[in-house]
C-alpha cells in the first residue's frame, strides 16, 4: 500500500509540474515527513501518542517521523528520553522547553505547531483524537490555512484516509487535496501500538531543543490555566482497557455503580457510563462512552442497563465480545451483543460476582 | 456585549440514517433535519447570560442552503434577538464556515462567540477551534460551565477534558464551544414561534463577505460500516461464564 502510496505522490507531481523538475519537490513532495504531537505525563508518553506514531508509520513506508514535545522541567527532559527509544520508527525528538507549555493551552500549543512546521515543511502534522488533540490541532491548522481530518480509523494512502461520520453510522472515505501539511487527529483504538521491540531498546532517536527565540505569541496572557480536577482511579484507563464494564440507566443510582465498581475490579476492568448514567449524576463525566465521550474498542465491553442509543453505540461498536445484560428483551443494545442476557442486573452482577473466576 | 451563536442544520439525532446506493452520501431528502443538539446547548447558553444581564443581544448565524433559515426561526423562537443566513451549498467545511463566521465577527464586533463543540453529522469538532485561531481569540472548547465577569472582562470556563474538567480563565472576546452538561435547553412556546416570524433574518452569500467557500478534502465515498455477526440470547450467568472462557476466551 506504501508502494501505491509512493506512485500516486508521484503521479501527482508529474500531473503539476514540468517535466524537467519530475524529481524536484512538488507541492506533495514525494517522501512523507510527519510530525507527531505527543502528550507526556509523568516523564513518559501517553499511550494515545504512541498510537499516533502507529498511524504516522502507515502514512508512508519512507516516513520520517519525529515527535513533538512541549512542557517545561525535568518531566520533560525524561519523558524526551522515553520518546527518543519509544518507538523505532521515530527519527527525531523536538523538544519546546517552556512554561507556556506547562498546561495543553490550545493558544501557545497552537502557535508552537505553526512555527515548527514553518521551520521544517513536514507533509504530515498528527496526533491522537482525545481532548488534547482536538483541542489544539484545528486551531493550528487554521493558522496554517489547510483542512485537518478528525478521528482517522484507517489509511490507506498518505493522502486518503476513512474516518467515521454520523456517530460512526457511516464511513466517509476522503483524499486531502490541499497544501502542506495534511494533519490528522486519528483515532487510537484503530492504531494499536507494538509492545515493545527489542531493537527499540537500541534505537536511540536525536533529542533537539526548538528554538523559542522568535517565539511570539500573538494571544499571551488571553488564556490561562486555572486547574483539573479529576478523581483518582487505580483501575485501567478507559481508553486502553482490554475489559469494560459500562453501567447505564438501569443502574438506577450512584450507590449502585459501586457494584459495577466490583465487578469491574474482579475482572481487572475500567468502568465506563452512558449519558443518561453521568447527567443523572452516578459517575463524573469522563467515564462517559458515546459519539460525544470516549471512544473504546476493547477485547470484552460488558454493558449493564444499556439500552444501546446510536450515540452509546458509536462509542463502543468497535468493541471485540459485546455482552449485554438488560430486562428488555427489545432494547437496542441487544442488535450489536455477541452475548445478551435477558434479566435483572441486581441479580446478574451478584451472581457474576460470586461465580466469576478469581484473575491470577 | 452581543453574543453570536452559530448554528447548523442536520438530520436529527433520532434518525437512524441510510448511505446512498451510489456511495455519494448519506441520504438527506425527507429525512427529519434539526438543530444540531450541541447548537441548541449553545443558544441556550447565551440566552441565559442575556437574560443575567451580562450580555444585551444574542444573534444567531447559519450557513448553508435555503433551509437553514428554519433553523435561524427555531433558534429566534427560542429567544435569539436576530439572526443571519449565509447562503451556501458548496464548500462547508469547518475551515471555510470558520472564515465567513471570522468575516461575520468583523462586521458584527460580538463579544462572545459560542458554538456547538461538534455537528453530529460530520462529527468534525473543529469549527470554534479554527474560528478562535483566526481571530487569534482564547477559545474555551467543551464547556461545561460559563461564568463571566463583567468588569474584568472574563470568562471562567469549565471544560470537560480526558482526565476530568480543566478550568481556564479567558480574556474577553472569547470562543466557547459547549459540550452536552453545560445545560438543558428551552422549548420554544408557541407565543414566541409566532413572535420568531416578525424577527429579522440578514442574508448574504459568503462572497459578499469575500469568503471563497472552497475545500482541501474530496469525499471518495460513503459506505456503511461492516455490520457484526449476529449474537446469540442465552439464558443463565453460567452459560455467559461458559462463553466468555471458552468460547470468545476473553476471560
Amino acid at each position: 500500500m506504501a508502494t501505491r502510496a509512493l506512485i500516486g505522490a508521484r503521479s501527482r507531481a508529474t500531473f503539476r509540474l514540468p517535466a524537467s523538475r519530475f524529481l524536484s519537490i512538488g507541492p506533495i513532495s514525494r517522501f512523507a515527513s510527519t510530525l507527531v504531537i505527543a502528550e507526556h505525563e509523568g516523564g513518559s508518553i501517553k499511550a494515545p501518542s504512541l498510537s499516533a506514531v502507529e498511524a504516522a508509520k502507515s502514512l508512508d513506508k519512507d516516513n520520517s517521523i519525529s515527535m513533538l514535545l512541549a512542557g517545561s522541567g525535568p518531566s520533560l527532559q525524561e519523558a524526551a528520553a522515553y520518546a527518543a527509544s519509544c518507538h523505532p520508527s521515530v527519527s527525531k525528538v523536538l523538544v519546546a522547553d517552556s512554561d507556556r507549555f506547562m498546561h495543553p493551552l490550545a493558544e501557545p500549543w497552537a502557535r508552537l505547531i505553526q512555527l515548527v512546521q514553518q521551520r521544517e515543511n513536514f507533509s504530515h502534522i498528527v496526533a491522537a483524537s482525545g481532548s488534547f488533540g482536538k483541542n489544539i490541532l484545528p486551531r493550528a491548522a487554521a493558522l496554517l490555512d489547510v483542512s485537518p481530518v478528525t478521528d482517522v480509523i484507517e489509511i490507506s494512502e498518505s493522502t486518503k484516509f476513512v474516518r467515521p461520520i454520523y456517530a460512526g453510522n457511516a464511513l466517509c472515505t476522503v483524499r486531502y487535496t490541499g497544501a502542506h501539511p495534511c494533519m490528522l487527529t486519528i483515532r487510537s483504538t484503530s492504531f494499536q501500538a507494538q509492545p515493545d521491540s527489542t531493537d527499540s531498546k537500541a534505537h536511540k532517536a536525536p533529542i533537539s531543543q526548538v528554538d523559542l527565540s522568535t517565539f511570539e505569541e500573538d494571544t499571551i496572557g488571553k488564556s490561562q490555566y486555572v486547574k483539573l480536577t479529576s478523581q483518582e482511579s487505580e483501575r485501567p484507563d478507559l481508553g486502553n482497557a482490554r475489559i469494560v464494564v459500562t453501567g447505564g440507566r438501569g443502574l438506577k443510582s450512584a450507590e449502585n455503580f459501586k457494584m459495577l465498581e466490583k465487578l469491574a475490579e474482579k475482572l481487572g476492568a475500567a468502568v465506563g457510563a452512558t449519558r443518561a448514567a453521568v447527567d443523572a449524576g452516578f459517575v463524573p463525566n469522563d467515564l462517559q462512552v458515546g459519539q460525544t465521550g470516549k471512544i473504546v474498542a476493547p477485547e470484552l465491553y460488558l454493558a449493564f442497563g444499556v439500552s444501546g442509543a446510536i450515540q452509546h453505540l458509536a462509542g463502543m461498536r468497535d468493541s471485540k465480545v459485546i455482552v449485554a445484560v438488560n430486562k428488555d428483551a427489545d432494547a437496542p443494545i441487544f442488535q450489536v451483543a455477541d452475548y445478551g442476557l435477558v434479566g435483572d442486573l441486581f441479580e446478574v452482577i451478584p451472581e457474576l460476582l460470586e461465580k466469576l473466576p478469581e484473575k491470577n | 456585549m452581543k453574543i453570536m451563536v452559530a448554528v447548523k442544520r442536520v438530520v436529527d439525532y433520532a434518525v437512524k440514517i441510510r448511505v446512498k446506493p451510489d456511495k455519494t452520501g448519506v441520504e438527506t431528502k425527507n429525512v427529519k433535519m434539526s438543530m444540531n443538539p450541541f447548537c441548541e446547548i449553545a443558544l441556550e447558553e447565551a440566552l441565559r447570560i442575556r437574560e443575567s444581564g451580562l450580555a444585551s443581544e444574542v444573534v444567531a448565524v447559519s450557513i448553508g442552503p435555503a433551509q437553514c433559515v428554519d433553523t435561524l426561526r427555531t433558534g429566534l423562537a427560542m429567544g435569539a434577538d436576530r439572526g443571519i443566513h449565509v447562503e451556501s451549498q458548496d464548500g462547508l467545511n469547518p475551515l471555510s464556515v470558520a472564515k465567513v463566521l471570522r468575516a461575520l465577527v468583523e462586521a458584527e464586533k460580538p463579544g462572545l462567540f459560542i458554538l456547538g463543540k461538534q455537528a453530529i453529522d460530520d462529527d468534525c469538532n473543529q469549527t470554534g477551534q479554527m474560528l478562535a485561531g483566526l481571530l487569534k481569540w482564547p477559545q474555551g472548547t467543551f464547556a461545561s460551565k460559563v461564568t463571566l465577569d463583567k468588569e474584568k472582562q472574563v470568562a471562567t470556563v469549565d471544560r470537560e477534558v480526558d482526565g476530568g474538567i480543566e478550568t481556564v480563565l479567558l480574556d474577553l472576546p472569547a470562543v466557547i464551544t459547549t459540550d452536552l452538561r453545560l445545560n438543558q435547553p428551552r422549548y420554544a412556546t408557541l407565543p414566541n414561534i409566532m413572535k420568531a416570524k416578525s424577527k429579522v433574518i440578514k442574508k448574504y452569500t459568503p462572497g459578499d463577505l469575500n469568503v471563497e467557500m472552497k475545500s482541501d478534502l474530496e469525499v471518495l465515498q460513503v459506505t456503511e460500516p461492516p455490520k457484526r455477526k449476529a449474537g446469540v440470547i442465552i439464558s443463565s450467568v453460567d452459560e455467559l461464564i461458559d462463553k466468555l472462557k471458552d468460547e470468545a476466551r476473553v476471560i
